[in-house]
């Protein structure tokens, strides 16, 4: 179980970070999102030991980071934004150097080697790898001395989309042994790998549950719906047109006898919206509520929280 | 699962580690090697224009010209060996990987000033076959030889330290650069200083002289005590400095 209470940090005297506080679950992915110079790189080194907060505390398993940093921040695994990995050194050797300067003995490298699937170049020279190995590498560093937190800065950046895909399904294995804190601007990938999200705006925590719970919200899922009517087109029209439950509709496709429509509703359910139909008189043959991206609901997270 | 079982490993293995790999990145390429091959040669150039000249000399007099002028040269190298240490981390963004193990600042300055203090004994050790030569042609004391390495080594290791505190306080090479050479230009010229200024503050500032009074024994076969721990000290309190600033780093950056 991973704690963080009250996290502040100041910058001089521009805080940059303030009082942020969540706790994480052991075997949790969870993913940090914020704008650019929200804080998310600041938050997640103070939770790695690299950064030292003004205030605030941070629990791994029930010990205080802050008050015995040198005997727990080695048992952090940590990739910063930009792999800490040594050009000259050969892959095998560098994984080798890192488990061991976590005091661990180098039989997880194989172990670890396989699962980010640095095999093929293990005796390959780090210089000469692609920027995709050099962000595994950097995880593989990050995971190889087994810790019980794994904090992943950006790891997704730079990356085409199979090396996205990849390190997707390389981040969701990582689930299997360790906790993880994940920050990524990609925010389908943070919607198909993490377990819960924080968001972070300004500093501050702006939200931190799952992604329905951030649609709910943002009130989303019960905004908007997407219907099959059937009946008469200039029926339909002037009855959405009239309805006290209706905020909007949009055409969306003409079909035959019938047509597809977006409607928003006001504080009204799907179910009020189909039982309005009926007794409307149009025919419903199918309804679908509107799944909102996460991008979506984080660009309204920001504007409502602005 | 972290459990209070699981103590801090022992930090001489992770130190070792980083000994090795300051040392696998001075003579991993080209760059090291050349820096030795030339220093040796410049002692060599050094002792055969200087201290044994053109005029007859006492054969403790030449070894104690090629001490003198070795200093300068181990001036040199520990200044650019020293200045890498952290900057050099800083600019290969792998100082995470460090501030991420299992060793405190202290113990990666200390790693630190060992893997450059390693460089200038190898050094030493390769320039040896310089005063063996005095040694088997003149009439020169083992004991003259030793001290004067020992004081070699020991000027060297605080000139290392003025070069580990600057590198772990500048965010660049110049900036390491620039204050590790004014600290040393300082630290140089108190000699000089020392003579405008009248007294007590005077013998204050004479004695900080890196060079002058404290090398001046040793070069010339003479163990003191007092010279041994005033180049401990320098060292002790640049290290002390350098851990500092590493740690401000933890809160700055």
């Amino acid at each position: 179980m991973i704690r963080a209470e009250g996290l502040t940090k100041f910058y001089d005297s521009r805080c940059v970070v303030e009082n942020v506080s969540f706790e994480i679950a052991d075997q949790e992915i969870v993913g940090f999102l914020g704008l650019n110079g929200a804080g998310k790189t600041t938050v997640l080194r103070m939770l790695s030991g690299i950064l030292s907060p003004s205030s605030g505390a941070i629990e791994i398993d029930g010990h205080d980071l802050l008050s015995d940093p040198a005997n727990l921040r080695w048992r952090i695994g940590f990739l910063p934004e930009r792999p800490p990995v040594y050009e000259d050194m050969i892959v095998q050797q560098y994984l080798d150097f890192a488990a061991q300067l976590r005091g661990q003995s180098t039989h997880r490298v194989s172990e670890v080697t396989e699962l980010t699937g640095l095999q093929s170049v293990r005796q390959q020279r780090i210089g000469t790898l692609s920027h995709g190995y050099r962000q595994r590498l950097g995880i593989a560093q990050a995971i190889v001395h087994d810790p019980a937190l794994v904090v992943l800065d950006e790891p997704i950046n730079g990356l085409d989309p199979v090396q996205i895909k990849e390190m997707r399904d390389l981040i969701t294995r990582l689930k299997q042994r360790h906790t993880v804190l994940v920050s990524s601007h990609i925010l389908t990938e943070i919607s198909q790998t993490c377990d819960r999200i924080l968001v972070l705006q300004e500093g501050k925590l702006v939200f931190n549950g799952s992604e329905n719970e951030l649609s709910t919200k943002m009130d989303v899922s019960a905004q908007e719906i997407v219907v099959i009517l059937s009946g008469e087109a200039s029926q339909i029209s002037t009855t959405l047109d009239e309805s006290a439950i209706v905020a909007h509709w949009k055409l969306e496709k003409n079909l035959e006898g019938a047509i597809q429509v977006r409607v928003g509703l006001k504080d009204v359910s799907s179910e009020e919206f189909a039982s309005f139909a009926v007794n409307a008189g149009i025919g419903l043959r199918s309804m679908t509520p509107v799944k909102t991206h996460l991008e979506s609901l984080f660009i309204r997270l920001m504007g409502t929280e602005a | 699962m972290i459990t209070d079982s699981n103590q801090r490993p022992s930090a001489s293995k992770a130190m070792f580690l980083i000994v090795r790999r300051e040392l696998s990145s001075y003579f991993g390429s080209w760059g090291g090697w050349t820096l030795i091959a030339l220093s040796l040669m410049i002692a060599g150039i050094l002792f055969n224009t200087r201290a044994v000249g053109s005029s007859a000399k006492f054969s403790a007099d030449v070894l104690a010209q090629f001490f003198h002028d070795t200093s300068g040269v181990v001036l040199a190298v520990a200044f650019l060996v020293s200045l890498r240490t952290t900057v050099e981390e800083r600019k290969q963004g792998t100082l995470p990987l460090l501030l991420n193990s299992s060793l405190t600042e202290g113990e990666i300055v200390v790693s630190k000033f060992l893997g450059a203090m390693t460089v200038i004994a190898l050094f030493c050790l390769l320039s040896g076959y310089i005063p063996a030569l005095v040694f088997l042609r003149g009439k020169v004391s083992l004991g003259h030889i030793g001290t004067g390495y020992l004081g070699l080594l020991l000027y060297a290791s605080s000139i290392v330290a003025i070069g580990v505190w600057a590198s772990a306080i500048a965010s660049g090479w110049v900036v390491a650069g620039a204050v590790a050479g004014a600290t040393l230009a300082l630290g140089h010229t108190f000699w000089l200083l020392a003579r405008r200024i009248d007294g007590e503050l005077g013998n204050v500032v004479a004695y900080l002289a890196l060079h002058d009074k404290h090398f001046m024994s040793f070069k010339q076969g003479i163990l003191s005590l007092k010279h041994v721990a005033f180049y401990l000290s320098i060292t002790l309190v640049f290290l002390i400095l350098a851990r500092s600033g590493l740690e401000s780093r933890r809160w700055s950056s």
